[in-house]
C-alpha cells in the first residue's frame, strides 16, 4: 500500500502542534547519495517551500545539467558546480508528531571536520551506502565516528538500488558486511532499509520495485527513532560557566549537564573541594520562583556562604562527586591542520574547564577501516583516531564518558581551532593522588564557622595565600621572607612567616629524620590551616625538594601559591615557578615584585584587566 | 513553556554565556525586527535582567520610520545602550537600491557594519541570523570566523562539537555569534507569545489586509497579504504555509545572499 502524501490544494501541516523533537544526522561516503536522498525526502513529503522545486528544476535546464534532488540543499554555488557537499546544512522538517532538524553532512573525507560538526549535534544517524559501490573507507569512518560521538541510533539506508538492479542478494551482501562491521564497534544498528533515492523507492513511499522489502521507509525509520532519555535522573553535575554579580545577587551560573539542584541542597565544586547550600534558583521573568532547576537547563544559583568559586568548577552532590585527576586515559580522533604530538602542549577544554595539557603516551592508532591497532608513534595525522594517555597541567574534575557524556568528553584546541575531540575510558592515578584524596575528604567534611573566606578577605583587605620561596642554600632566601612579612605586615596585610625547620622541634618530634614524606605532609597541613585563618603564610622550606613542593601545593588547593625561585646562577627554575631572581640581589626590589605578582594574582585587592572581575570584590 | 521552547532558550542562554565569558569586546546587532528582539530577550535571559554589551544598529537611512520609533522607546524602557553605525559617505554619495540591491546593501549594510566594527575594535558581534532563513544560513556555525576583511570563508569552517566553540582568533579577525541558529520562524513566534516580548506592530494586519513578515529597508520590503492580527493568528498562519520567509526580502533573488554572505553581510 502507498501511504502516499496527499498533494491537494492545502498543503499538509508544516509545524504540528505536539510532539518531541529529534536532530538526525546523514553520514556515509562521498557520492553514495546522501543529498539526494534528504532532497527526495522533502520533495515526497510536499515540504518544500513554493516553487523551490521549479526554481532549482530551472537554473539546471538553464545551466544544461540534469536536475538532481541534492541541489535543493547544496547551498554554495562551489557545492552544485562540484556536485558535492561541502559543509553540513541544518534543515527543518516536520512529519506526523515530530519535529526534525535533519543534518546533511559531506562524505568527502577532506570535509570530516564538517562530518563531525553535524554528527556531533545528532541524536540519531541515517548512514548511507552506494549498493553498487558498496562498502567504502568514509562508509566504516563514518560509522566508528558515530559510535565515538555517542550517537548510538543508526539506521544504515542501502542506496541507488535501482543500479543493481533491486537485487535482494546485493543488498543483502552489504547489510551482512556492515552489520560485522558495526558488531566489532558494539553498535547494534535500528535497521537496514534498500532504497533507490534518484527514483523514489523507499523513501516517502514504499517500493514497487522491491517486493521482497517489506520492511520501514527511510520515512517511517525517522519516526521509529527513539527520543534519547533525560539526564535528569543521574546524580548531579553542574559546571560552572561563570560567576554574576551584576546587581546585589552573586549568581553562579551554568548549564546542569545530569541530575537536578534544589534550593537547601548542599553542593560540593571539585576539583577546589568547596561546598556550600544552594540559597535560591535566580531567573528573569519567571513566574513563579523556581525552587528546582534540572539537567538541560541554563540557570544560575545564589549560595548560602560566598565562597570563591570559578569557572570549570563542577558542582555535585557530596556522596557523588566528580573524579579528580591530572591524567587520563582517552580515546580521540584529530582533525587539524597539524598532526597531534606526544609531549607537545595543547589548550584541553572539558565542559567548561580550560587548562592546558600535553600527550603523555600514544597508546595506538586505530585504522577505522579495519579497527586494527597499527604501529604506536609519536604523531596522530588528521582524521586519525588514536588511544591516548594525557595530563593536565593542573587537576581538574570530569567522569568517565561511559558514565556521563557532558563532563566525560572534550576537546583539544590547537592554535586557535578545535582541533581534536575526546572520550575519557580511564582515571589515571597521578603521584598526586594519595594526597589529593586525602585534601578532599578533610574539606568537605570540615566544620566551618559562620566567618567564610569572603568575609576575612573583606576585614583583612586581602585574601589568603602561601608565598614559598625555593632555591638552593645561600641564595638569600631567608633574608627574603623576613623582608617579605615585614613589608607586607607594614603595608596593613596580615602575614606569617613559618619555616619548615620550627616544626621538627614541635610537631614533628616523634617522626626520624629519614620520614621526609610525613614532615612534608604535616608541613602541608599546617600551611592549609594557617591559610583557613585568612593569612597571606611566607615559607621557606629549605629541607623539601621539588616532589615536596608539589605535595604542599595539593595540600593547600585551591589557594593560590606564588612560588619564588632564588638562584646564584641563570639556571632554569623549576617548573610552575612565579618569578625567579638571579645572581646579586637588591631584596627591596624583589620584595616590590611579590607584591606586583600577589596584586595580579588577585590576593591583594586591584582592578585585574580591564573586564570588571566578579568573581571577587573588597 | 513547550520543552522544544525551553531547549532552544536554554541553547541560547548557554552561547550568550560563552560569548560573554570569553569575548572583552562584545557587541550585538539589533534590527528591531522579531529575530533580534527575540536575540535581545534571550540577552536578559542570560545575565538575569541585565544586557552587558552594546546594542549596535546599522541604519541604512532607509529603513521604516515605525521601526525607528519603537527602537527609541524599547533603548529607553530597558536601559540599554545603543549605538548607532552609518555608511554616512555612501549615503552622501547618493547610495540607493536603484543602484543595485547586492550593491546598496554591501555600501549600506556590509560596509556600514564592517566600519563601525574596525573603528570600535569589536571582536565578537552576536547576530540573530537562523538557519531555516536562507541556504548559506543553514550552513553556519554558532560561533563563526571572519578575516581581516570581514569575509567569511565557508570553505574552512572550524569544527563545532559538544558546544566547544571558536573562542580564539588571531588579531585583526572577529567571530560573528549567533544563539538562534537553531531556532525555526514558528518557534520566534511561539516564544514572542510564551514569554509576552513587546514586539513592533508592523508584523500585524491593522485592517489593510497586509502584514510584514519580515523587516528591512523600506524599498526593498514588501508586506504580504495577510489578515493575522495577533501572536496566535500569526502562529496558525505559519503552520499552514509554504511559502518561505523571506520572498518579500529583494536581496535573496538569484545568488544575492552567497555573495552578500560571503563578504561579511549578516
Amino acid at each position: 500500500m502507498h501511504a502516499r502524501p496527499t498533494f491537494a490544494e492545502t498543503p499538509p501541516p508544516r509545524a504540528p502542534r505536539a510532539g518531541d523533537h529529534l536532530n538526525i544526522v546523514i553520514v556515509g561516503h562521498v557520492d553514495h547519495g546522501k543529498s539526494t536522498l534528504l532532497g527526495r525526502l522533502y520533495a515526497d513529503t510536499n515540504s518544500l517551500p513554493e516553487g523551490k522545486l521549479d526554481k532549482v528544476r530551472d537554473i539546471c535546464r538553464r545551466q544544461g545539467k540534469e536536475f538532481e534532488y541534492a541541489f535543493l540543499f547544496d547551498a554554495f554555488l562551489e557545492e552544485q558546480e562540484q556536485g558535492i557537499t561541502i559543509d553540513t546544512a541544518r534543515t527543518f522538517f516536520a512529519w506526523r508528531d515530530r519535529h526534525y532538524i535533519i543534518i546533511d553532512a559531506p562524505g568527502h573525507k577532506e570535509f570530516l571536520k564538517n562530518m563531525i560538526s553535524g554528527a556531533a549535534r545528532a541524536e540519531a544517524a541515517l548512514l548511507v551506502i552506494d549498493a553498487q559501490e558498496g562498502v567504502k573507507e568514509q562508509s566504516k569512518k563514518h560509522g566508528y565516528l558515530l559510535s565515538l560521538l555517542g550517537v548510538r541510533q543508526v539506521a544504515v539506508v542501502v542506496n541507488k538500488m535501482d543500479l543493481v538492479g533491486y537485487r535482494q542478494d546485493v543488498y543483502g551482501a552489504i547489510e551482512a558486511e556492515y552489520r560485522a562491521f558495526l558488531a566489532q564497534l558494539n553498535v547494534t544498528p535500528e535497521r537496514f532499509v534498500p532504497v533507490s533515492a534518484k527514483i523514489g523507492d523507499n523513501i516517502a513511499n514504499p517500493s514497487v520495485h522491491m517486493p521482497w522489502y517489506t520492511g520501514p521507509t527511510v520515512l517511517d525509520t525517522l519516526g521509529l527513532f527513539r527520543k534519547e532519555t533525560a539526564r535528569e535522573h543521574q546524580p548531579l553535575r553542574f559546571p560552572v560557566q561563570d560567576v554574576y554579580k551584576f546587581d546585589a545577587r552573586r549568581i553562579i551560573a551554568g548549564r546542569i549537564a545530569a541530575g537536578r539542584i534544589k534550593v537547601g541542597d548542599r553542593l560540593v565544586f571539585s576539583p577546589s573541594n568547596k561546598s556550600a547550600n544552594v540559597k535560591s534558583i535566580e531567573g528573569f521573568n519567571v513566574e513563579p520562583v523556581p525552587t528546582e532547576a534540572k539537567a538541560g537547563q541554563s540557570t544560575g544559583i545564589t549560595l548560602d556562604e560566598q565562597i570563591f568559586i570559578e569557572r570549570g568548577e563542577i558542582a555535585s552532590l557530596e556522596d557523588s562527586a566528580p573524579l579528580v585527576s591530572t591524567t587520563f586515559r582517552c580515546n580521540l580522533f584529530w582533525m587539524g591542520r597539524r598532526p597531534l604530538e606526544a609531549g607537545k602542549k595543547y589548550l584541553l577544554r572539558m565542559a567548561t574547564r580550560e587548562v592546558e595539557c600535553e600527550v603523555a603516551i600514544i597508546h595506538r592508532i586505530i585504522d577505522a577501516a579495519d579497527l586494527a591497532a597499527r604501529q604506536t608513534q609519536s604523531i596522530v595525522g588528521r582524521n586519525e583516531v588514536a588511544e591516548l594517555t594525557i595530563r593536565a597541567k593542573a587537576p581538574l574534575a570530569f567522569d568517565l564518558y561511559g558514565d556521563f557524556e557532558t563532563t566525560g568528553r572534550f576537546v583539544l584546541v590547537d592554535q586557535y581551532d578545535v582541533a581534536g575531540g575526546g572520550i575519557v575510558t580511564e582515571s589515571v592515578r597521578d603521584e598526586q593522588t594519595v594526597l589529593r584524596e586525602e585534601a578532599r575528604r578533610r574539606d568537605i567534611a570540615w566544620v566551618k564557622g559562620d566567618v567564610g573566606h569572603d568575609d576575612r578577605a573583606r576585614h583583612f583587605g586581602h585574601r589568603a595565600a602561601l608565598v614559598l620561596i625555593t632555591g638552593d642554600r645561600h641564595t638569600g632566601k631567608s633574608f627574603l621572607a623576613r623582608r617579605l612579612e615585614i613589608r607586607l605586615v607594614a603595608d596593613g596585610r596580615h602575614t606569617y612567616l613559618l619555616d619548615g625547620a620550627n616544626l621538627r622541634r614541635g610537631l614533628d618530634t616523634d617522626l626520624v629524620d629519614a620520614d621526609t614524606k610525613e614532615m612534608v605532609r604535616r608541613f602541608g597541613e599546617v600551611a592549609r590551616l594557617l591559610i583557613d585563618t585568612g593569612l597571606i603564610v611566607v615559607s621557606t622550606t629549605n629541607t623539601f625538594g621539588q616532589a615536596d613542593h608539589q605535595a604542599i601545593r595539593t595540600l593547600v588547593h585551591p589557594a593560590p601559591v606564588i612560588a619564588v625561585h632564588m638562584s646564584k646562577t641563570e639556571d632554569a627554575p623549576p617548573p610552575n615557578t612565579d618569578l625567579a631572581f638571579a645572581g646579586p640581589k637588591d631584596f627591596e626590589a624583589i620584595a616590590d615584585r611579590i607584591v606586583e605578582e600577589l596584586k595580579r594574582q588577585g590576593v591583594l585587592a586591584q582592578a585585574i584587566g580591564a573586564k570588571q572581575q566578579f568573581h571577587y570584590s573588597i | 513553556m513547550d520543552t522544544h521552547l525551553r531547549r532552544l532558550e536554554d541553547q541560547s542562554v548557554y552561547i550568550f554565556r560563552e560569548a560573554y565569558k570569553h569575548f572583552d569586546h562584545l557587541a550585538m546587532l539589533w534590527s528591531m525586527g522579531k529575530d533580534s528582539t527575540v536575540l535581545l530577550w534571550l540577552a536578559r535571559k542570560a545575565f538575569f535582567g541585565h544586557v552587558p554589551f552594546p546594542l549596535i544598529h546599522i541604519d541604512t537611512s532607509f529603513k521604516i520610520p515605525a521601526m525607528i520609533e519603537y527602537r527609541d522607546r524599547i533603548v529607553r524602557e530597558w536601559r540599554l545602550n545603543l549605538i548607532i553605525g552609518q555608511n554616512k559617505e555612501a549615503l552622501a554619495n547618493g547610495m540607493n537600491h536603484t543602484m543595485g540591491r547586492v550593491t546598496c546593501c554591501t555600501a549600506l549594510k556590509t560596509n556600514g557594519l564592517k566600519n563601525l566594527l574596525a573603528e570600535k575594535g569589536y571582536t565578537g558581534v552576536i547576530l540573530g541570523v537562523r538557519a531555516d532563513e536562507e541556504g548559506t544560513r543553514a550552513k553556519e556555525r554558532y560561533f563563526s570566523p571572519r578575516d581581516k576583511h570581514g569575509d567569511w570563508d565557508f570553505r574552512e569552517q572550524p569544527p563545532e562539537l559538544w558546544d566547544q566553540f571558536k573562542t580564539t582568533f588571531p588579531e585583526g579577525t572577529h567571530i560573528r555569534i549567533h544563539p538562534l541558529l537553531d531556532w525555526t520562524e514558528v518557534n520566534i513566534w511561539e516564544y514572542i507569545r510564551a514569554e509576552s516580548i513587546p514586539i513592533i506592530d508592523l508584523y500585524f494586519d491593522k485592517g489593510e489586509g497586509t502584514r510584514y513578515r519580515s523587516l528591512g529597508c523600506a524599498p526593498c520590503t514588501a508586506p504580504i497579504k495577510s489578515t493575522a492580527r495577533t501572536v496566535d493568528e500569526i502562529i496558525e498562519e505559519l503552520r499552514h504555509t509554504t511559502v518561505a520567509e523571506r520572498s518579500g526580502r529583494a536581496q535573496d533573488e538569484g545568488r544575492g545572499m552567497e555573495l552578500l554572505r560571503k563578504d561579511g553581510y549578516m
